[in-house]
């Protein structure tokens, strides 16, 4: 199958217009040492029909999709209302580029505007940007942005923080000099605030800490941030399930300063982990150290209301080296599909979601629970995941498990050598009793 | 012409578009005990689905698109985006994947991005690739991050990375990023990297040259393989961004010339869709010697089933979570699949036949500051409006809008002043690039006989010129309806 829009005719006359002999005499410029001599070794073109049946075919052999799953862990399947696929598909948002051209970018600029209110008020920060990748490199921009605020040199992040933001915050900052150093838990699955109190110092930008936590723990976020705020550091608060942000009190409201994450949940497929919508929020006074686009509200020359991307001094194409971030692009059409599936659901939707997720993962830990010799690994109070643990190894189980039909939770072991034994499970909205039920029964079956 | 409202402005108490399921657990609220719970959301907006679905229909009628024309963003690459890819993306067997389920339960996942790394490794001349950043500018950091990783693993990191001046901004940002300071090389009168000036800056402090091929005036580096052997010799490492991938497909592969790390943005060259801003995906390649070096985990062919390999030691580590944007890799990989060898050969050949005819039908028209040939982009400038008219090329890009078109890029390359960087991309029609030529044509002659006119333009759009000075200064980036 060719896209191309030009005829033989076409090509013959344009080349003509230039005065080539050929196609190949436009590359003259492309010496012979570096050019392809042969054709490149790819598949032979296929038409449409071949292509969608090649296609269908790869597909298929995922067979995740014939599983009930209780897979969670910083990627979360809910119900996506029909209306965030049919406005989202719209090309007109689908096919623009960034709008650097406002007066023929309102849509996509408005969009953008709605969705940074939105995500402003859900996480109590004063403001917030036009979105960011994923979760994960959003923790990594929110430890650069409290460096680049406090000149300090350390920063605490909490043991419970996902395993892959921890190693993205690793990897993105190191060289960079900051040291980044790990709180862990205690038996409540949050962060331990006397190992915390121990190490903060004048020297700590801050600490990252997710809520609720990988173990679905509600962290006492009020709690860290006093400890945080004696020595003057920078509280950043990681959301990686953003639904709980329906239910659970705003971050913002219990002392953070920077709130970042993952908002996949808001209407965004689980795409095999990507793409997904990295936030970021902040406090007002930290606005020009905010990484990313940043729509901002104005008027055009006949006083109409308009927007525009704005604050672009700190940003790569005017500050080159010393820019605050050298991301150059959003997730433009991520954000456009959050901000239909909020507007969507609305504030009581999303607080009905929210609670239908806690008190559908309560029911489940409490069912669970039951089992002989099956416990919740903590204490803390948890919103749509838990951590169970096991009288033995949680793979073979879970290999039995998934022999009938469920996939029960995710192994920490890996991650988490100090919880052996031990699932992630995760309940959201779409579950029923009868599937919570049933993975109990196959559960027990397989402890047998 | 009527203003679509703020969402927030049509809020009213009691409406909603949404209804759930009924809860079929038991409503216990001891769970919520001793949890600090929020009793509402202050300022979301509540309104009805049909509310909803007009305020974005209506938002999306404001918006500029490559459905709706030539789209000229100089290396951003707007080309036509196959609708078949979309229908493909949504399969449920990729859409609905969850990343962390059992190996042999996303096979499919798997195989999408072995294939895809082998198939960009053939179409580059690379020997390895990785899938897992998700935009051109987390390529190029991560690119860095393996150059710099590679030279660590030799006992020196080095000091500094060489960037010519006609680089897009994000170069010297991500250089930077990894610990590295920036030396700017300077171009010649042909626009191209100084052979002479380059060996004077490559020193054994040197840890790489990052080159745009072609770059952004969209001249190729004819002497890459020199220059490559200048970096070489020095033990620098050749980093190039592939911004411009689009000129070369099936024609010169980087990896042939010399370039040791190689960014992509599957969605320029792959045809996947801008979305507004992203989601884009930037896959970096690498020579064999830095293989070690990359994310992790790496997928992995056992046999006959695909496994993901998380042992790497000298891995950089993670950029991001999981394994990049995936459902971006599935529409570039059906696209390459669409095409096929010579399909992907004819990418480059058609790209740079249309900027050459576009480049042939303005030339004198527009100012020309760089004679030299040029490949899939032509940067023109505004001297000659500027000078005789006090036209400047955003006064030229404003009036293109009322003729139907997006403006060309003009924020770079910097070397250039009033640049108008013009990128049609191979799937334009003859028609569309005439008419866009005829309105660049009218333009011209505009200047001269009503300069009025194109100072004030757009003339037809939902806004007109929007204060950007008063956004900067005051910035109003959220909705108070007391403060707006």
């Amino acid at each position: 199958m060719s896209y191309i829009a030009l005829s033989d005719q076409d090509k013959k006359e344009m080349l003509a217009r230039i005065g080539a002999a050929s196609v190949d005499e436009l590359f003259g410029c492309v010496p012979g040492e570096a050019r392809l001599r042969r054709e490149l070794d790819l598949p032979a073109a296929m038409s449409e029909p071949e292509l969608l049946r090649h296609m269908e075919a790869v597909a298929a052999r995922t067979t995740y999709g014939k599983y009930r799953s209780f897979l969670g862990g910083g990627a979360y399947y809910h119900f996506i209302p029909t209306v965030v696929d049919s406005l989202s598909a719209r090309t007109e948002f689908l096919t623009p580029y960034t709008p650097y051209q406002p007066e023929v970018s309102q849509g996509t600029l408005q969009v953008i505007f709605e969705y940074q209110t939105l995500i402003a008020r859900l996480t109590g920060m004063d403001i917030a940007n036009a979105s960011l990748y994923d979760g994960a490199s959003a923790a990594a921009e929110a430890a650069l942005m409290a460096q680049r605020l406090t000149h300090r040199a350390r920063i605490l992040v909490a043991r419970s923080l996902h395993p892959q933001y921890r190693e993205t915050v690793r990897s993105l900052t190191r060289n960079l000099g900051l040291a980044v150093e790990e709180i862990g838990f205690g038996d409540c699955g949050g962060v331990s605030s006397a190992e915390l109190r121990s190490k903060m110092g004048p020297d700590v930008c801050g600490l990252i800490v997710q809520s609720p936590n990988y173990f679905g723990v509600v962290e006492d976020l009020a709690g860290l941030s006093a400890i945080v705020r004696e020595q003057k550091g920078l509280m950043i608060v990681a959301v990686a399930e953003a639904v709980s942000l329906g239910l659970i009190e705003a971050p913002g409201r219990l002392g953070a300063d920077i709130v970042c994450g993952e908002a996949q949940s808001f209407g965004i497929p689980l795409s095999f982990g990507g793409p997904g919508l990295g936030f970021m929020g902040c406090k007002k006074e930290y606005l020009r150290q905010l990484p990313g686009r940043i729509c901002g509200l104005t008027k055009d020359v006949d006083g109409k209301r308009g927007f525009v991307l704005t604050l672009s001094t700190r940003e790569q194409h005017i500050r080159r080296e010393k820019a605050t971030s050298n991301i150059c692009s959003n997730q433009g059409w991520c954000a456009l599909r959050a901000a239909i599936y909020l507007e969507t659901v609305g504030p009581d939707g999303l607080r009905e979601i929210a609670r239908q997720n806690l008190l559908k993962s309560a029911y489940a830990s409490a069912v669970l629970a039951k089992i002989p010799d099956v416990k919740l690994r903590f204490s803390g109070k948890t919103f749509n995941e838990f951590v169970l643990e096991l009288p033995k190894d949680a793979a073979p189980v879970a290999k039995a498990v998934q022999a009938a039909g469920i996939l029960a939770g995710l192994e920490l072991a890996a991650a988490y050598p100090e919880l052996p034994k031990t699932l992630l499970v995760c309940c959201t909205e779409v579950q029923t009793k009868e599937g919570i039920d049933h993975l109990a029964a196959a559960l027990k079956e397989a402890l047998r | 012409m009527i203003r679509e409202p703020l969402i927030f402005e049509i809020s009213a108490p009691g409406k909603s578009a949404y209804a759930l399921p009924k809860l079929d657990v038991p409503a216990d609220d001891k769970a919520l005990a001793g949890m600090p719970v929020r009793t509402d959301i202050p300022g979301f907006p509540r309104v009805s689905e049909v509310e909803v679905v007009r305020h974005f229909t209506r938002l999306s009628q404001q918006n500029y698109c490559v459905d709706l024309g030539l789209y000229p963003l100089g290396s951003c690459t707007m080309k036509y985006n196959p609708k078949i890819n979309e229908k493909i993306a949504g399969l449920p067997g990729f859409a609905e994947a969850h990343p962390s389920a059992p190996g042999e339960t996303i096979q499919g996942g798997l195989e999408v991005l072995h294939r895809m790394e082998k198939y960009l490794a053939e179409i580059t001349g690379f020997d390895a690739f990785t899938l897992q950043p998700s935009a051109g500018a987390q390529g190029e950091l991560t690119g860095m991050m393996l150059i710099r990783a590679y030279h660590e693993d030799k006992g020196d990191a080095r000091k500094y990375v060489l960037i010519p001046d006609s680089a897009h901004g994000t170069n010297p940002s991500s250089a930077h990023l990894c610990g590295y300071e920036v030396k700017e090389i300077k171009s010649n009168a042909e626009g191209r990297i100084d052979l002479a000036g380059l060996r004077e800056a490559m020193t054994e402090e040197v840890a790489a040259l990052m080159v745009t091929n072609p770059n952004t005036l969209g001249v190729f580096e004819s002497d890459i393989c020199k220059i490559a052997g200048v970096v070489h010799e020095k033990g620098g490492l050749l980093y190039m961004d592939g911004a411009n991938m689009n000129a070369l497909t099936g024609i010169a592969r980087p990896g042939d010339f010399g370039v040791d790390v190689l960014h992509l943005n599957l969605h320029k060259t792959f045809a996947t869709p801008h979305g507004g801003g992203g989601p884009g995906s930037g896959p970096v390649g690498v020579k064999k010697a830095l293989e070690p070096f990359l994310p992790y985990p790496r997928v992995e062919k056992k046999g006959a089933a695909f496994a993901l390999e998380f042992q790497r030691p000298k891995s950089i580590g993670r950029v991001r979570s999981f394994y990049g944007n995936f459902l971006v890799v599935v529409k570039a990989l059906a696209y390459i699949l669409s095409l096929g060898p010579a399909g992907v050969r004819e990418i480059a050949e058609i790209a740079v036949l249309n900027a050459n005819y576009i480049r042939k039908a303005l030339e004198g028209v527009y100012d020309l500051q760089y004679k030299t040939e040029t490949l899939h982009e032509v940067v023109f400038s505004d001297k000659i409006q500027k000078d005789a008219h006090g036209v400047t090329n955003l006064d030229i890009a404003k009036r293109l809008i009322d003729y139907g078109f997006h403006p060309p890029t003009m924020s770079f390359p910097l070397i250039v002043h009033g640049a108008l960087m013009i990128e049609p991309t191979e799937t334009e029609s003859r028609r569309d690039l005439d008419l866009f030529i005829e309105a660049m044509k009218t333009i011209a002659r505009e200047a001269a006989e009503n300069a009025e006119v194109l100072k004030a333009a757009p003339h037809q759009t939902y806004v007109r010129r929007l204060d950007e000075t008063a956004a900067a200064r005051n910035p109003i980036v959220i909705w108070e309806s007391d403060k707006s």
